[in-house]
């Protein structure tokens, strides 16, 4: 660094030191092994957190292996946490393609939710709807709650330049404190904090519901809801990389004076970019009450939409990769529920997007040590 | 209800906004935007609690929250300053990391017993004026106190002295400051230091004075964020700050305070006879937030002022740019 050579230039100096230099050409996988070292020293300095509040990290980290990957069950139990965390990835992926900082995926994710109820507790669809429309109409109406509360960030980022980083965060906790009054005041069973069971017209199929031709899927709790992170990954995907609008998206991102000049709509791809990025944080949000939870209630989600951004960027805004890595949080995320304390889960998931950011310095850069010149 | 009891305590509750927005008005001063600050507090309000109930002594608590949160901010601070990478990510994966330590050393903490907490007062003579007295001189806590000496404090170093004009420089034009042999780099460690150590206060101020305890995330409920939006709206001015803290703080109150009668201006109060309403007015700060952010971006773009010109952007030496 610049500090340590200005310093060497009085009298003794150390022999060697380090200098730094931009990474011109990378090699092949690079830039994966870079990242998987992050996620691995993240392992080991929360394994050091957890020994120092008296944990076992070794027991801790072996149960979690076991409890996420063991056998057939559980890998589909998190298989079945991994699908929010596709959805709400992508969500991330393509605002932050754009540089849009879309913070507020959780409170999209809770407004999708409530989206997708209203259409069967409000309800908007007759009781007697075929399941196939019920869960139509709830996908739509789960994607355009979660877009409208992407809307409004779009909008003031566009047409007023208002941070959309704050309005987004802000908007979270707008969005949970609007469905807790629903759960409260409005759909609650009985005076609990929670809405009244959906009909079976409204759940995402599950393996479990085929256990009668197949018995090995009995128990299987993995859903619908999957299909529609894989496929919205490859829609993502093509949409990002070779459609036209995509390639706007992404010229805003990484040199937005160009992109002016080109004459790209700035702001009203900002709008649509948000509305995109909300209403799949909206139907991450529909898939879980729908394939998962089968009603509204609070506790929806263990931070599904603050995982995504560290998802989107563990994958490197690949929305291809986003696939695999959401199975390495779901994992994570199934494992930590039965964890003590309770916070171990959040807590590494902030080391290990601490260590990716950092690490992402060695991708940039070439760290060479050198022997400096006796006159230096 | 009375108004001058809600408005007293909304200048406690207000006064952690002001530690943790003047905080975050040096960092971004020295052209580091730390998205950490909810984070910091969080650890803040953790460590004050920790070591006032082992200690027994509220003021160890607070000092060494403040040092906590200061060493937690250098994670940014590095990341930031020395590895050039995104502040916004940066400042995001601090946030995460600060809060999930927090919660891991704070467990158990909500079960723990009397808190030691730090003295309230009244200040002789001045708590005598008529209305000004009794809301912000009267059995308030010695942070409030504070408070009110470190606003005009703050503005005095950043406009009237020299290293508040380097403060500025390095914000603005970090170039031009490296010219006339200011150490950037140093400089905004030493300003994302102080900024840490001013959320950690804001952090402690809650958890020994205002709202006494631990409610893990709920601690903090999203104030470190309310901060950040704030210092946008205060166009990066602690005066501008306060007033902007200070509303906060009331609107905080006001807010716990209007579900609790069952008269209000004469009328019966719908808040009371409709419980379910408090949701409502739960959204009301944030989306007061948003509002406050529209209408500094307003101004900001009417009258051409904006953040300082080097915020965000990593400094290298001989590298074009600002």
């Amino acid at each position: 660094m610049s500090a340590t050579a200005s310093r060497s230039r009085r009298r003794w100096s150390f022999p060697w030191a380090i200098r730094v230099e931009p990474r011109m050409a990378q090699p092949r996988g690079f830039g994966t092994a870079v990242s998987l070292g992050a996620v691995l020293l993240a392992l080991l300095l929360g394994g050091v957190v957890l020994e120092i509040v008296g944990g076992n990290p070794l027991r801790a980290y072996g149960y979690m292996l076991r409890a996420s990957f063991g056998n057939f069950g559980v890998i589909s139990d998190t298989l079945v946490k991994a699908t929010p965390l596709i959805l709400v990835g992508l969500a991330c992926t393509v605002a932050f393609r754009m540089r849009l900082w879309n913070i507020g995926a959780e409170g999209q994710f809770f407004m999708g939710a409530f989206g997708a109820s209203a259409v069967v507790l409000a309800p908007l669809v007759p009781p007697d709807t075929p399941a196939w429309l019920t869960i139509l109409a709830m996908m739509v109406a789960g994607f355009a709650a979660g877009a409208v509360w992407g809307f409004i960030p779009g909008i003031l980022k566009a047409r007023l330049n208002v941070n959309e980083i704050i309005t987004t965060l802000m908007l979270n906790y707008i969005a949970i404190a609007w469905v807790n009054f629903f759960i409260f005041a409005v759909w609650t069973e009985g005076g609990f904090q929670m809405s009244r069971v959906f009909p079976k017209t409204a759940w995402l199929p599950r393996l479990a519901d085929y256990a009668e031709q197949f018995s090995q899927l009995r128990g299987i709790t993995l859903h619908l809801g999957l299909l529609f992170g894989l496929v919205a990954a490859v829609i993502i995907w093509w949409v990002l990389d070779r459609s036209q609008w995509g390639y706007e998206v992404r010229l805003t991102g990484d040199n937005p004076r160009a992109a002016r000049y080109a004459g790209i709509r700035i702001a009203l791809n900002t709008v649509l970019v948000m509305m995109l990025s909300g209403g799949l944080a909206g139907l991450a949000g529909m898939s879980e009450i729908s394939g998962v939870v089968h009603r509204l209630q609070g506790a929806i989600s263990p931070g599904y939409g603050f995982t995504g951004i560290i998802i989107a960027w563990l994958a490197k805004l690949n929305p291809l990769a986003v696939v695999p890595v959401s199975i390495l949080f779901g994992a994570l995320i199934l494992a930590g529920r039965e964890i003590q304390p309770s916070g171990v889960p959040k807590m590494i998931q902030g080391i290990v997007l601490v260590c990716l950011i950092a690490s992402d310095f060695l991708v940039r850069n070439r760290v060479v040590i050198v022997r400096r010149s006796p006159e230096a | 209800m009375d108004l001058i009891i809600i408005l007293q305590a909304g200048v406690a509750s207000g006064t952690v906004l002001l530690f943790a927005t003047i905080g975050e008005i040096f960092a971004e001063r020295s052209g580091v935007l730390n998205l950490g600050v909810e984070g910091m507090m969080l650890i803040g309000a953790m460590t004050a609690i920790s070591i006032a109930l082992v200690s027994g002594n509220p003021w160890l608590g607070l000092l060494l929250a403040m040092l906590a949160s200061a060493l937690i901010s250098q994670i940014h601070a590095v990341i930031a300053i020395q590895f050039r990478a995104d502040q916004v990510l940066s400042g995001l994966a601090l946030n995460f990391a600060a809060i999930g330590l927090a919660l891991v050393f704070g467990e158990g903490l909500s079960k723990a017993g009397a808190l030691p907490l730090l003295p309230r007062f009244s200040i002789p003579l001045l708590a005598e004026i008529p209305v000004i007295g009794p809301i912000f001189f009267t059995n308030q806590s010695v942070l409030v106190y504070l408070g009110f000496l470190l606003t005009p404090a703050a503005w005095y170093y950043i406009n009237r002295t020299r290293p508040g004009m380097h403060l500025r420089a390095i914000g603005e034009f970090p170039a031009a400051a490296d010219a006339l042999g200011i150490n950037v780099a140093l400089q905004r460690h030493l300003y994302v230091f102080a900024g840490g150590a001013l959320a950690g206060l804001a952090g402690a101020t809650i958890s020994l004075a205002v709202s006494p305890g631990w409610f893990s995330e709920m601690t903090t409920s999203g104030q470190g964020w309310i901060a950040i939006g704030l210092v946008i709206f205060a166009q990066w001015d602690p005066l501008r700050a306060a007033f902007g803290a200070y509303v906060f703080g009331a609107l905080r109150r006001l807010i716990l305070d209007i579900q609790g009668p069952v008269m209000l201006l004469g009328l019966a109060n719908p808040f009371f006879y409709n419980p379910y309403w408090g949701f409502f007015l739960q959204m009301v700060p944030y989306a007061f937030t948003i509002l406050f952010l529209v209408i500094g971006s307003r101004e900001a773009m009417r009258k051409r002022v904006g953040a300082p010109a080097a915020l965000g952007l990593p400094y290298v030496r001989g590298e074009r740019g600002l």
